[in-house]
């Protein structure tokens, strides 16, 4: 029950004058209900990354296999592994197309074939569990507001029950209060289904709080790989490709460099705070 | 996928042809396309070859990359050599197959028009692989400067082109994403009849169509707020001014022109039937 990629290389148009290989070696596992970060500057290749996970785009060379079977033999059924691997793109909203949100959120499920009861059923959890409210199920998906839109969008793709959700920058253009729900409302979703999230950003600070897992990508290279508090430590090298480690990384790192022997490792700001007490009461 | 597209794109390397007046280069193009039509024996296709190759060679685009303009009109090359092949008549017999006669003049006539539509393609394609669309856009607006005294609103045409132009590879990008996001929603685009095909297209033309709206409203805004108000006394940053450079380009294709004229007129050589 993983994802497991080996030595994926990716070349856009090659021989052209607008060569780019923008993944590089690039081998990582994912296992079965992990909260997975992919952090990197733009560029450095982690949409093209993702969209490898559900077959849209095919690796120039390497191997991926999903649940232990390898996608690119031939046969192999890319529209049962699109259904499970869910995959919401950037400005998801940008893909609505229905006259209302309800009928927009079953076109998931009706093109897997379900039955019509049982795609609206699908829709109204799917909507519920982003948190949409019902009284809008009916109205234009043109006519919402842009939050509104993107939980429309992404509960389009949760309606088809993927066993893993990859999120493509889901708070790209979200004021803060609207970026905190949606990655609370992610977070609340992987507790309670036991998804795997994979969630892809180029803020440190979005997703320390929330994942157990940061991959980070440079250049078409990951770069490192590892629990957010030992991604951090390296906030030096991160700096020099364009990433910044959360400010209380900053924070607790000059502290202990001035004396206060706090725990550098904390990546949240409550955790800080409670280490930082901690050690003034010591004093 | 829809990437792939070379004709009319833009080539990016440095050599003289790619620093030429844009006007030098749609006027030339022009100039070899008539030549073509002039041509009438082997002395001048040998000609119009290495003055097309030379171009080549200077332009410093690779010539897989020419030749990769080619591929779309294969089918229309096929055709009309076929047509020409069999159904010209004239001359001796050179063979017969069923009821199909293949004449001196027939063959002759295929030959020489797949050389004129390949040099074609591969010389305005060059035009474009050398020239930004902004680039071609200011020529034809400088070109077509005298229009307007006859009131044809010739600097609006060139700004419309250009942003067509421009329009185009943002929405290719564009029609790329949502195809991939309406496949990631199980939507299948290639299978069933012309009907259902085209019913499956609508999940992709709506947004499309509300991103080119949305798009088009924001351009708007931001080119009036920036005070655009039409081509009245508007100056450019980067006038064009020709060059030493762009008069001899201009210089030796006339004179390919007229030598193409003069070979066709009074050299009679002749190779078997060309």
């Amino acid at each position: 029950m993983s994802i497991k990629l080996e030595n994926i290389n990716y070349i856009y148009s090659p021989d052209t004058a607008y060569q780019k290989h923008a993944l590089k070696n690039v081998s990582l596992e994912i296992e079965q209900g992990q909260f997975v970060g992919i952090i990197g500057h733009t560029g450095s290749g982690k949409s093209t990354l993702i969209q490898h996970l559900n077959g849209l785009i095919k690796a120039t060379s390497g191997a991926l296999y999903f649940e232990g079977k390898n996608i690119y033999e031939d046969g192999y059924d890319m529209k049962q592994l699109r259904n499970q691997v869910g995959l919401v793109f950037q400005y998801p909203e940008h893909q609505l197309f229905e006259v209302d949100v309800m009928s927009d959120v079953c076109f998931g499920p009706k093109n897997q074939g379900l039955s019509k009861e049982e795609c609206e059923q699908r829709a109204r959890e799917a909507l519920n569990l982003v948190g949409f409210p019902e009284k809008y199920y009916k109205q234009s998906p043109f006519d919402l507001s842009g939050g509104q839109k993107r939980r429309a969008a992404i509960a389009g793709v949760l309606a088809m029950h993927p066993k893993v959700l990859v999120l493509d920058e889901p708070t790209a253009g979200l004021d803060p209060r609207g970026r905190d729900e949606i990655l609370d409302q992610i977070a609340h979703l992987h507790k309670e289904t036991e998804m795997t999230v994979i969630l892809v950003s180029h803020s440190m600070e979005d997703v320390a709080k929330y994942v157990d897992r940061l991959i980070v990508m440079n250049k078409g290279e990951k770069m490192y790989d590892g629990a957010p508090k030992e991604v951090f430590t390296h906030y030096k090298e991160l700096e020099k490709v364009g990433l910044a480690a959360p400010q209380v990384t900053y924070i607790m790192h000059a502290l202990s460099e001035s004396g206060l022997p706090v725990n550098t490792d904390d990546t949240t700001i409550m955790e800080a705070a409670d280490e930082i007490m901690r050690n003034l009461k010591h004093d | 996928m829809i990437r792939d597209i070379t004709i009319g794109q833009y080539y990016p390397a440095k050599s003289i042809l790619h620093r030429l007046d844009p006007r030098v280069k749609i006027v030339c193009t022009l100039l070899f396309l008539i030549s073509l039509f002039l041509n009438k024996n082997v002395i001048s296709y040998a000609l119009a070859t290495v003055f097309l190759f030379c171009v080549i060679k200077l332009s410093k685009v690779p010539f897989k990359f020419i030749m990769k303009g080619l591929k779309p009109i294969i089918m229309i090359l096929m055709i009309t050599v076929v047509l020409n092949l069999f159904l010209t008549s004239g001359g001796d017999v050179l063979f017969q197959v069923w009821k199909l006669k293949v004449t001196e003049e027939g063959l002759r006539t295929a030959v020489y028009m797949a050389i004129r539509l390949i040099y074609l393609i591969m010389g305005s394609s060059l035009m474009t692989f050398t020239t930004t669309p902004n680039a071609l856009t200011d020529g034809i607006e400088k070109l077509l400067h005298p229009l307007n005294k006859i009131k044809v609103p010739v600097h609006e045409i060139a700004m419309m082109m250009s942003i067509a132009l421009r329009f185009i590879p943002i929405l290719l990008e564009e029609t790329d994403k949502i195809m991939k996001a309406q496949i990631a929603r199980g939507a299948d685009l290639e299978s069933g009849n012309i009907l259902q095909k085209a019913k499956s297209m609508i999940p992709i033309l709506v947004p499309l169509f509300v991103s080119a709206f949305r798009r088009a409203n924001d351009l708007a805004m931001a080119m009036e707020s920036r005070c655009y108000r039409g081509g009245d006394g508007r100056t450019k940053m980067k006038p064009l001014v020709y060059g030493s450079s762009d008069r001899i380009a201009y210089a030796v294709t006339w004179g390919y022109l007229i030598a193409v004229f003069l070979i066709g007129r009074f050299v009679a050589v002749k190779l078997w039937i060309f």
